[in-house]
């Protein structure tokens, strides 16, 4: 069964008002910035975000007024600094306040795992001693019942949605991702419903000859939308690279809420989607994104 | 020889790590660190990354974040970042680098929140993978910017722990790593006093003294007894580094 559909229709049927969406999954590559775009553009509010660093998306949502609660590891900008947005955020209610509950990178996973195995928490030696559960009260502290050792419990989070952005994909939402996953399956397990958004769309027999491939089971898919350099600025293996200058001008222009607004203005507001969106970004900017060499792995043979 | 004090620091970074090693690399110099010592005296060093990489040869271009594409090309392993948190978890990782910006005299770190977190005079980032990385490494290497504002007395958070407040702490709150065994700063390298879990000043990076230091830490500096200058860069170290990183994006 065909799910494919446009980016601003599975923005509509999929993440409403007040959902809880997992974005940036991956990490540092495949974020979705073009659905985060098309949240901002629809003004979707009342989110809660989740993910374990999402580099500049989280920000941009934030500085868009979009979001109520972020659940993360970390806010910022990966290779420029501190996130401007989050900081007016959380220090003065620019554009408005904002509930953080913090994680760890591990405590994020075993989250989400715990939320994919259906299970009622999973235990942890890390963030003993550290101030975090002080600022992230779904935790609890306890004992294990088999050593006695001081463990931490954490407890499952099963999000709304998740917005995965891969490599390729079937109609369907059969979709092979590759690179370092983060926890992208852990996200995709967890969540109640998956928004697919893939560099290309491919024939289904693409997807089953490697099926070791595929990130999760596509009857969690609810959507899947076709969308070329929809990571950009971030990278997608074997389709182009980080545009790193994009981050540190992003991190110079929203130094003010003013300049927030313009850098909204021009790369968000005021572009009607991510065609319109690439055209800005222009032709040669593109063209120095582009794989310098092409590194393909060996076929594997699934014969019988 | 001319040298900026980030190349200082990643040559120090570098020399933490130890032939054969399996070294959580953390962001920004530990990466050029990881790569410097590859290609020195520690070429069976192997790097875990926790996007969910593991590499035994350096990437081919400066990162400016684990997940770069260079980062994934030639990997060992590109998984799950549970998998990569599970390996440091049952003590396999044999150090860790994190960066901060306030860190205390027992070597807390705090990335999270300057004043209460209830309403901060500056919101930081957060953890992202310190915490996990400081609370279960067997050692830890911190690397900061030395400023008397970042180096206090006491955190205001504890994102990362180092020894919480002295000896015997990790114990007792039952962390499973070891704890930091050095912080290299722009001005310095402290080790650790293992009977009282407290940052003792091992070595000053040339053109600064132990009263420099003094002057640019908010804590009562103790100097370690065989104090010297931080051996500086090799002109092999120095090629090397700006090799990795032309055009001076870390190190200038």
């Amino acid at each position: 069964m065909s799910k494919l559909t446009t980016m601003g229709d599975a923005v509509e049927r999929f993440v409403p008002r007040a959902s809880s969406v997992v974005m940036g999954a991956a990490l540092e590559s495949l974020i979705p910035f073009a659905a985060g775009h098309e949240l901002i553009r629809r003004q979707v509010r009342d989110l809660t975000l989740i993910g374990p660093i999402s580099d500049i998306l989280f920000d941009q949502l934030i500085g868009a007024g979009c979001v109520r609660k972020v659940v993360a590891a970390w806010v910022g900008n990966v290779s420029a600094g501190l996130g401007h947005n989050y900081r007016r955020a959380c220090e003065q209610g620019i554009p408005q306040r904002l509930e953080v509950i913090d994680h760890s990178n591990f405590t994020i996973s075993l989250a989400l795992l715990a939320g994919g195995l259906g299970a009622p928490y999973l235990p942890t030696y890390s963030l003993l001693g550290t101030d975090i559960p002080k600022t992230n009260p779904t935790f609890r502290r306890s004992r294990s019942p088999f050593g006695g050792e001081k463990i931490l419990l954490v407890p499952p989070l099963q999000p709304d949605v998740a917005i995965l952005h891969v490599q390729r994909s079937d109609e369907d939402g059969n979709a092979h991702a590759w690179g370092n996953l983060g926890i992208s399956e852990e996200a995709a397990l967890a969540s109640r419903r998956v928004i697919i958004v893939a560099e290309e769309i491919v024939p289904r027999s693409v997807i089953v000859s490697d099926p070791n491939r595929v990130l999760a089971p596509s009857f969690k898919v609810c959507a899947v939308v076709c969308e070329p350099y929809g990571a950009h600025p971030s990278p997608a293996q074997g389709y182009y690279n980080r545009d790193h200058e994009y981050y540190h001008d992003y991190h110079r222009w929203t130094q003010t809420a003013e300049g927030n607004a313009e850098w909204i203005g021009a790369w968000v507001a005021g572009v009607k989607d991510r065609a319109a969106y690439l055209e800005k970004l222009g032709r040669d900017r593109r063209q120095a994104l582009r794989l310098k060499e092409h590194r393909y792995a060996a076929p594997v043979d699934y014969g019988y | 020889m001319d040298f900026s004090p980030q190349e200082i620091m990643v040559a120090a970074a570098a020399r933490e790590i130890r032939d054969g090693e399996i070294v959580f690399t953390g962001m920004r110099l530990p990466l050029i660190a990881f790569a410097l010592a590859k290609q020195t005296h520690a070429p069976r060093a192997i790097g875990l990354f926790e996007c969910g990489l593991v590499r035994d040869t350096p990437a081919p271009e400066l990162l400016y974040t684990m997940g770069d594409p260079p980062n994934i090309a030639g990997a060992l392993w590109a998984t799950r970042m549970i998998n990569i948190m599970g390996l440091l978890q049952q003590g396999a990782v044999d150090l860790g680098f994190i960066g901060g910006a306030e860190l205390d005299r027992f070597g807390n770190l705090n990335t999270s929140y300057l004043g209460s977190p209830e309403s901060p005079q500056t919101k930081l980032p957060g953890s992202g993978g310190a915490a996990d990385i400081a609370g279960l490494s067997r050692r830890l290497v911190v690397i900061m910017p030395h400023e008397r504002r970042r180096l206090v007395e006491r955190v205001d958070y504890i994102t990362s722990p180092g020894f919480g407040s002295g000896r015997g702490w990790r114990e007792r709150v039952g962390l499973r790593g070891g704890g930091p065994g050095a912080i290299i700063t722009t001005l310095c390298v402290f080790g650790f006093d293992a009977s009282k879990g407290e940052a003792v000043l091992r070595s000053y990076h040339p053109g600064q003294s132990v009263a420099s230091v003094r002057a640019e830490t908010g804590w009562d500096l103790r100097v370690g007894k065989d104090v010297r200058k931080t051996d500086p860069p090799t002109a092999e170290e120095l090629a090397i580094i700006r090799r990795l990183d032309p055009e001076g994006f870390w190190t200038r």
